[in-house]
Parts: structure tokens; C-alpha cells; sequence
């Protein structure tokens, strides 16, 4: 019998990345396959393929469908296919309500005149298959983000996959949510769906996954039953690494305080009354690396947004530079204060795409180079440097920012933040989708700064990335510091326990 | 390396960047354009075709230069990502006003146009950077509103120049002697830049273009000057206006690609989150470029008038059309972050061009619009497909 799916020696590059390189996968009807591996990858490349964002041409190798070739050209070849992939970004329109977004492309209509009862009562059927208690007439910008997840879901089950793909589905549920979410996917199991599960929650995993199917650096490593491994088998092979090699050991001597933040505390603008971050307080020294740890949404991000006056919400709270308290009201006081940001998502907060190299670069900085009239020829000489020091592969400073690689992009926005010269450096999710030989360059990077006396503190979603650089780590859940550690102390067990809000 | 890096396109053995190579292009299809109607000008008056008669040139740039300047300062307001539709309406109250207080002397007069295009310019530029009222909404409301203001203070009356230096402002010629000792200080100044940034360049450890790549730097554009100014000079000097679109043209450029205050520009357009996030102060920046533009109108108001020689009250009618599609022709993205002055003024260029050659083909005024709304469509389009293809 033909397997449900089958992807066949699957490649694919980006300009700079090989991101899949060879890699097969297959998926049974009835079968909750789950495909694991560290961020990087390739795991959602290879979804996007199944899911025709990277149409037919775009990757090398086949897929098949019930044994069938199949060649999708756009989304909805393969919906049409019974395909449905629930991407980790949202794709719901928020102004519109529940049951448009669940039928949004494809409402039911005669003459292309919409029949809005029936698409309400389907929708309302479907939200009570699915056990959500929600009201289809909501817009689905007033449910909270776990919710929202949800709806992006239903949408996915609403077309009647045979093929279901769920990318980092429990990451921004609640844990009671993602009961109802398991309880669905097992009766989607019953009924003969094939659903590929894509997590980092390896409990998850092994409590749905029929196989697993371990992904390294765009390779398959493994496919297994389940039952034939055990979670350190399966981390091993995600690793597939000493973890010294990638983190280069370091023995470093602090100095004084150069950063203090008091009692900080952020408003979510859009909610009244909701805390984002509440009564942080933390400090760091000359040369030391601080991380901070905490999972998705536990205010991580606000914090260093609001610390460099550049949160929408009111921010209350007391900084210190050198012992000398300041006032930051806006990321032109921060950066005046010695206050460098790398933010995350380089591509939406931290790069000019459609600029030049030497403009991203010192476009913090650019004062520096003469107030009104700055010194082209001085600034594509400290642009030349940078790219030097960081290794920056680029043919000049004047490329444009959109042709490099994510790593070197990187790599930019870290150049612009250093040639502010700052005091103290704020690096929230550096490593995120860049190449493991980025991140390796980024990591000795970062201790060569620290070395030179530099104050980092460190915001990381990859808790190894945390754990290997950091002196010491605050964990942060719900807004509130969970839990402090020393780089003796922190464990990732400790750590996570914490980040969960389940410390002892 | 073996591909060409995106963003850039080969040509034989030279690599172009993208910018570049659609500048040439530009260049290239108006010098088709100028060809074509000089060979459709040809008659028994003039057996070398009419178009690029010195009489007939100093026309089209006088034409083209009110739309020129407005074309500079909407460039700087497209570049920062929004856009400015009440420039029409902005120039006829300007012009209107400057009409009406020429009896408080010149100085005031033409000093009234300044500061009502500034005022106006920079009451917009307000709402949209400190109300946060989209930029669309914000001068759509005042396209309709500066025109009502003109409408009522004027009565719906017209109203004649009547002093001559501000008539002349619109019409006059510079002296020969004043146009030729003009090019010998633009290539004075050219000169003296050039090598003063080679020096720069060596001084921080860059490549330096050699002593042939200096001079061609320098020869080149200064052959154009002097063929400019000699060409101008056969039909008794180069107009007023043009001198004062040049003026701004420089300016504008100067401002847009060497100062702080550009820079940000471009980085405001291109990623206002990274921009604000880098510290800076994206607001102050578009009530600034609101207000520049604004002060442009008036000078263009005045412009405009003195050309006229008289204010009507609607006056200026669909010139932010004009101005912006200059801008777009000459490479402006309408999603900000990307176009230069120098594009926006070939673009006007190109507009005033289309403008002039088939009023001498005596086209239909029907004819006429249609072909330049397909000619701005189609320039968009070249460029979209070519961007695609890299």
C-alpha cells in the first residue's frame, strides 16, 4: 500500500543557506508523525514545500500523494490536494470574524452572492465538532493569542484534510488549550487523517507521535517508531553535536555594575489594566554576559523594548548607567546613554532591506560621522572594519542588505549597534534562522565583546545558546522573574522548571 | 564571483547596479523621444526640425520647471513614505495670495507665497506626523480646502502681476554674460568637490579613481554646462526659471543624499520601525519634509504666476499629478526608501517633454492625456518587470 504522503529527496537553498538537502519523509493515513529537530533546521522549509509556498520548481525532488506525482504550482493545488498546513505565524485576518476567517477563499455562495446563514451555522458546527466554546460572529482580533492559534486550526480541519501539518501549534496555547488541541488531533487520528506534528516540546511528542523523524542542518538524521526511542536518544540525535563545540568555553572576570534596572513594570497598550512586565529588576557588570531565559511571551522582549524607551505601553521603573541614574524616554536617549539593541527579527525591527550595507550600519551612529553633513568616505571606512571584524560576506559595504544571508544580516545589525559604542548591549534572539556557522561566529563574537568589556544581556529562545554564554541567567514567566542563577547553578531542568512557572 | 549579485545586471564585461542601469535607460529613452520629435518638426522653416530649436528648449524648460520643483519636494515626502495630494491646491492659494499683497511691495509679496506654502506644508505635515491622520486622508483634505480658501479671499476673481520683477520671475533670461560667468562656477565648484573627495577617500584607506576617471568625472558633466549655457545663450540667455529649478535641483539633491536629515529620510521610508528604533525621530522628520515641500509650492506658486502672468484662482489644477508622476517615472518607490532628485527631475523632464513635442504635433489636448497616462503606467511597469527578472 502507498503511503498517504511521500516527499522524496527534498532540496532546497537560500541565497547563503543550503536549508534541505536530501531529505525524504513519508506520512500513513491514521499516523501522527512527528519531526523534530533544533531551530534551523529545515523543519518548516520542508512544510512550506508540502504546502506549495515554495511551489514546484522552487526545491528539488518529488512529491507524492497516494502514490501519485504530484506538481503544486500555488496554495491551492495543495489544499486541493487535502493538504492543510497550520504555519507557526498566524495567517488570521484579524478584523474579520471567526466563522470569514474559517471560510475566508472558499465561503459558500450562489452566484458569487455570499449566503451568510449557512456560513455561519457551518462555522458554529464545526467550532462544537472541535469542542471550542466560541461564538462564530466574533472578530477574531478581540480573542486572545492561543485562541486565535485555534481558529487558524479549525480553519485548517474546516477543509477536510487528509493532510494535516501543525508547526509549533502549542506554543502560544494555554495548557488547557492544548488538551482540547491533543483531544482533537486524536480523533482526527481515528477518523484516518495523516497529520505531521512539528514541535520542540519533546513531552508532546512523545505522548502523539506514532514515528519521529529527526531533521539536522536540512538532513534527515532518523525515522523511528516511537517506541523505540527515548528522549535523550532523540535530543542526542537533534544535537548530534558536543555542545562544547559549538560554544567555545570562556572563564570571565566581571567588573562593576554598569547597568541597574529597578521595579520595572510595562502596560500592554492594547489590554488596560494587563501587565506585560512586572517589577523586573536586574543589573549587569563590565564584561559580563547576562541571560535572560523564559518562554515565548513571558515579557522577555518588553522588557529590553521598555528599557530602551521604545515600548508603546507605559513603562515605570528606574535605570542606572555607572551608578548615575537616567531617564529614557525614547531609543535616541538609550543609544546617547551607551544603550545598544540588537531586536529581534532583523528583517522587521532591525535592517533598512532596499539600503546599502554602510547605510544600515551607521544609521545609529550616523551623528558621529558630522552632525548635519556626515563623512561618506569616514562612515565606508568604519563600514569596511566592520565587515572585516565580523566577518561579514558581502562583495562591498555598499551591497544592498537584502541580498546577504540571515547570518550575515545579522551580523550587520550587530555592526550597527557596536559602531554606537555602546556600554551596555542588548541582544534579544540573535541566533534566530541563521546557519549553525553563523551562529558559532556570533557566539565567539559575543565573547570577544565581553571580553573587551562590553555588558551583554542576552535574550534567547534556545536555552543550550542561553545556558553555554551566560554568567548568569534571570528567568522571566508571566512578566515576573521566576528564578536567578548563577552559570554553576543553571541547569537546563532548573531553568525550565522555572520559565514554566512550575519551580519548586 | 559567477552570478551577478542580485541587484545588479550584467552588461558584457560590466557589471551595472540596478539603480544605475535604469538611469542609463531613462537617459537613453528621452533622448529617443527628443530624436523622434525633432525629426517629426521637420518642415520647410526649419529643415532640422523644430524641437530642439534653442527657442523651443528654453520653452519646454520653462514649462518644466514649476513642475520640476514641485517634483523635488515631493520626492523628499514619497521617500519618507507618504505623499502629498494638495500640492495644486497649495500652489494656486500661494500664488492667489502673493497676487493680492503686491500692493505691499515686492519683497512681501513674493515673501506672502513662501510662507503660505510653508504654513500649509507644515499645518499637513502636523496632522500627519503628530495626529497620526494618514497622509492621503490629511492632503486630500487639504486639496480641497486650500482651494476653497483661494476661491473665497479671491472672490473667484483673477488677479494680474503687476510688478514687473515678480512677472520677470516667470519669463525673464539671465544675461549671456551672467549664464557664461554661472558655468565657469559650477565647474569651479565641480572641480574643487571632486578632487576634494579623492583626497577624503585616500585619507581613510579607500579606492581612489585614477587621474582618467577623475578628469572624465569632472569633463563630463562640465561639457554639458557649457553646451547648456551656449545653447540657451543663442535665444538671448538662460530663463529665470530654469535657474531657479537648477537652484533647487542641487539643493534638494545636496539635502536628499549628503546631510543627516536625508539619510533618515530614506531610512524612515524604507523600515520606520528600524528607523525608530536606530533613534530616530521619525515625527520631526515628516512635519520637516511637509513643511519643505511646502515652501517649495510657494516658490513654484511664484513661478507659476509671474509665467501667467496673472493668479486665477484655479490655477494649479492636478500639478500634484504631474509632481508625483515625475517622481515615479524617475525611479521613486511609492513605498518609500527609494528614488533620487536627479530621477525626479528627468522624470519632469520626460513630462514636459511629452508635453511640449505634441503640442508642436498640434495632438489633440484628448490625445494628449491618454498618452501620458499610458506613458506613466508603462514606465512602471518596465520597471516592475526588470526588478522581477533580478
Amino acid at each position: 500500500m502507498n503511503p498517504l504522503l511521500s516527499m522524496r529527496a527534498i532540496s532546497k537553498s537560500f541565497p547563503g543557506v543550503r536549508a534541505l538537502d536530501d531529505v525524504s519523509f513519508d506520512l500513513h493515513a491514521g499516523e501522527i508523525h512527528a519531526l523534530v529537530g533544533e531551530n534551523g533546521a529545515g523543519k518548516s522549509t520542508l512544510m512550506k514545500i508540502l504546502g506549495a509556498v515554495y511551489p514546484h520548481g522552487e526545491f528539488g525532488g518529488e512529491i507524492l500523494v497516494d502514490g501519485v506525482p504530484r506538481r503544486f504550482t500555488n496554495v491551492r493545488d495543495a489544499e486541493a490536494a487535502g493538504i492543510a498546513v497550520v504555519h507557526q505565524e498566524l495567517s488570521v485576518v484579524r478584523e474579520m470574524t471567526i466563522a470569514e476567517n474559517i471560510f475566508l477563499g472558499r465561503e459558500p455562495r450562489r452566484f458569487g452572492i455570499i449566503r451568510w446563514e449557512e456560513l455561519y451555522s457551518r462555522a458554529a458546527t464545526i467550532l462544537r465538532e472541535l469542542h471550542l466554546d466560541l461564538e462564530p460572529h466574533t472578530p477574531v482580533g478581540y480573542l486572545g493569542i492561543g485562541q486565535q492559534h485555534l481558529v487558524e486550526i479549525a480553519k485548517a480541519l474546516s477543509r477536510n484534510a487528509r493532510i494535516l501539518v501543525l508547526d509549533e501549534p502549542t506554543a502560544a496555547l494555554t495548557e488547557s488549550e492544548a488538551e482540547t488541541l491533543f483531544r482533537i488531533l486524536e480523533s482526527l487520528r481515528q477518523r484516518g487523517a495523516g497529520i505531521v506534528y512539528i514541535s520542540h516540546k519533546l513531552d508532546e511528542v512523545f505522548r502523539l507521535a506514532d514515528r519521529i523523524t529527526v531533521l539536522r542542518d536540512g538532513r534527515t538524521v532518523s525515522t523511528d517508531a516511537r517506541s523505540s526511542l527515548d528522549k535523550a536518544g532523540v535530543i542526542a540525535r537533534m544535537v548530534g553535536r558536543e555542545v562544547t563545540d559549538i560554544f567555545p568555553v570562556v572563564v570571565r572576570a566581571p567588573g562593576d555594575v554598569v547597568f541597574e534596572a529597578r521595579g520595572v513594570t510595562v502596560e500592554d497598550p492594547n489590554v488596560s489594566g494587563k501587565l506585560l512586565v512586572q517589577d523586573v529588576s536586574f543589573a549587569v557588570r563590565r564584561g559580563e554576559v547576562l541571560g535572560v531565559a523564559g518562554l515565548v511571551g513571558a515579557g522577555r522582549s518588553d522588557l529590553l523594548t521598555a528599557i530602551f524607551g521604545a515600548h508603546p505601553g507605559v513603562t515605570r521603573g528606574e535605570f542606572f548607567v555607572g551608578g548615575a541614574k537616567v531617564h529614557i524616554r525614547t531609543p535616541a536617549e538609550a543609544i546617547a546613554h551607551g544603550i545598544g539593541f540588537v531586536t529581534e527579527d532583523r528583517k522587521r525591527y532591525g535592517l533598512l532591506l532596499d539600503q546599502t550595507l554602510v547605510d544600515n550600519m551607521t544609521l545609529a551612529s550616523l551623528r558621529d560621522y558630522g552632525r548635519w553633513l556626515p563623512d561618506v568616505d569616514g562612515e565606508a571606512a568604519a563600514g569596511d572594519r566592520a565587515m572585516r571584524d565580523l566577518r561579514i560576506k558581502a562583495p562591498t559595504v555598499f551591497s544592498l542588505a537584502m541580498t546577504l544571508s540571515g547570518g550575515n544580516q545579522q551580523k550587520v545589525v550587530l555592526a550597527k549597534w557596536l559602531l554606537t559604542n555602546p556600554q551596555v548591549l542588548f541582544l534579544d534572539e540573535p541566533t534566530r534562522g541563521i546557519d549553525v556557522g553563523a551562529k558559532q561566529e556570533i557566539y565567539a563574537q559575543i565573547n570577544v565583546l565581553a571580553a573587551a568589556g562590553l555588558a551583554i544581556v542576552l535574550v534567547s529562545s534556545e536555552l543550550p545558546e542561553v545556558l553555554a554564554l551566560s554568567d548568569r541567567v534571570i528567568v522571566l514567566h508571566g512578566g515576573r522573574v521566576t528564578g536567578q542563577f548563577t552559570r554553576t547553578t543553571a541547569t537546563a531542568e532548573a531553568v525550565m522548571a522555572c520559565a514554566t512557572g512550575h519551580a519548586a | 564571483m559567477s552570478t551577478p549579485e542580485p541587484g545588479t545586471t550584467r552588461l558584457g564585461r560590466w557589471r551595472v547596479s540596478a539603480t544605475t542601469l535604469r538611469a542609463y535607460t531613462m537617459v537613453i529613452a528621452l533622448v529617443v523621444i527628443w530624436i523622434y520629435f525633432q525629426w517629426m518638426t521637420i518642415s520647410e522653416l526649419y529643415p532640422y526640425g523644430l524641437f530642439l530649436h534653442p527657442l523651443n528648449l528654453a520653452n519646454l524648460l520653462k514649462q518644466m520647471a514649476v513642475t520640476g520643483v514641485l517634483a523635488v519636494g515631493m520626492l523628499m515626502v514619497i521617500v519618507a513614505r507618504q505623499i502629498d495630494l494638495s500640492v495644486g491646491s497649495l500652489l494656486g492659494l500661494a500664488g492667489g495670495m502673493a497676487a493680492m499683497t503686491q500692493g505691499w511691495g515686492l519683497g512681501p509679496s513674493l515673501a506672502t507665497a513662501i510662507v503660505v506654502g510653508l504654513a500649509g506644508g507644515a499645518i499637513q505635515g502636523a496632522l500627519v506626523a503628530y495626529a497620526n491622520i494618514p497622509a492621503f486622508i490629511v492632503t486630500l483634505g487639504g486639496l480641497l480646502t486650500w482651494r476653497g480658501v483661494i476661491l473665497y479671499v479671491s472672490k473667484g476673481e483673477t488677479i494680474p502681476v503687476r510688478l514687473p520683477v515678480f512677472r520677470s520671475l516667470g519669463v525673464a533670461l539671465l544675461a549671456p554674460a551672467a549664464g557664461i560667468a554661472l558655468a565657469v562656477l559650477a565647474i569651479v565648484a565641480l572641480a574643487l568637490i571632486t578632487i576634494r573627495r579623492n583626497r577624503a577617500r585616500r585619507r581613510h584607506d579607500l579606492p581612489v579613481p585614477g587621474p582618467a576617471a577623475t578628469a572624465l568625472r569632472i569633463i563630463a558633466p562640465a561639457v554639458l554646462i557649457v553646451v547648456f549655457v551656449y545653447v540657451m545663450n543663442q535665444q538671448g540667455g538662460v530663463p529665470i526659471p530654469v535657474i531657479v529649478l537648477l537652484a533647487v535641483a542641487v539643493a534638494g539633491s545636496f539635502l536628499t543624499s549628503a546631510t543627516t536629515f536625508g539619510r533618515y529620510l530614506y531610512a524612515i521610508g524604507s523600515n520606520p520601525d528600524a528607523a525608530r528604533l536606530s533613534g530616530i525621530n521619525a515625527k520631526t522628520h515628516i512635519l520637516i519634509t511637509f513643511s519643505i515641500l511646502g515652501a517649495l509650492v510657494g516658490l513654484a506658486s511664484l513661478l507659476h504666476t509671474g509665467r501667467v502672468g496673472s493668479a486665477s484662482p484655479d490655477a494649479g489644477g492636478l500639478m500634484e499629478l504631474d509632481a508625483i508622476a515625475a517622481c515615479v517615472i524617475g525611479g521613486t518607490s511609492l513605498m518609500g526608501g527609494r528614488g533620487r532628485v536627479s530621477g525626479a527631475i528627468l522624470g519632469a523632464l520626460v513630462m514636459a517633454t511629452l508635453d511640449n513635442g505634441m503640442s508642436l504635433l498640434s495632438v489633440e489636448n484628448a490625445t494628449q492625456y491618454i498618452i501620458k497616462g499610458a506613458v506613466l503606467v508603462a514606465a512602471v511597469g518596465f520597471d516592475m518587470a526588470g526588478r522581477r527578472k533580478t
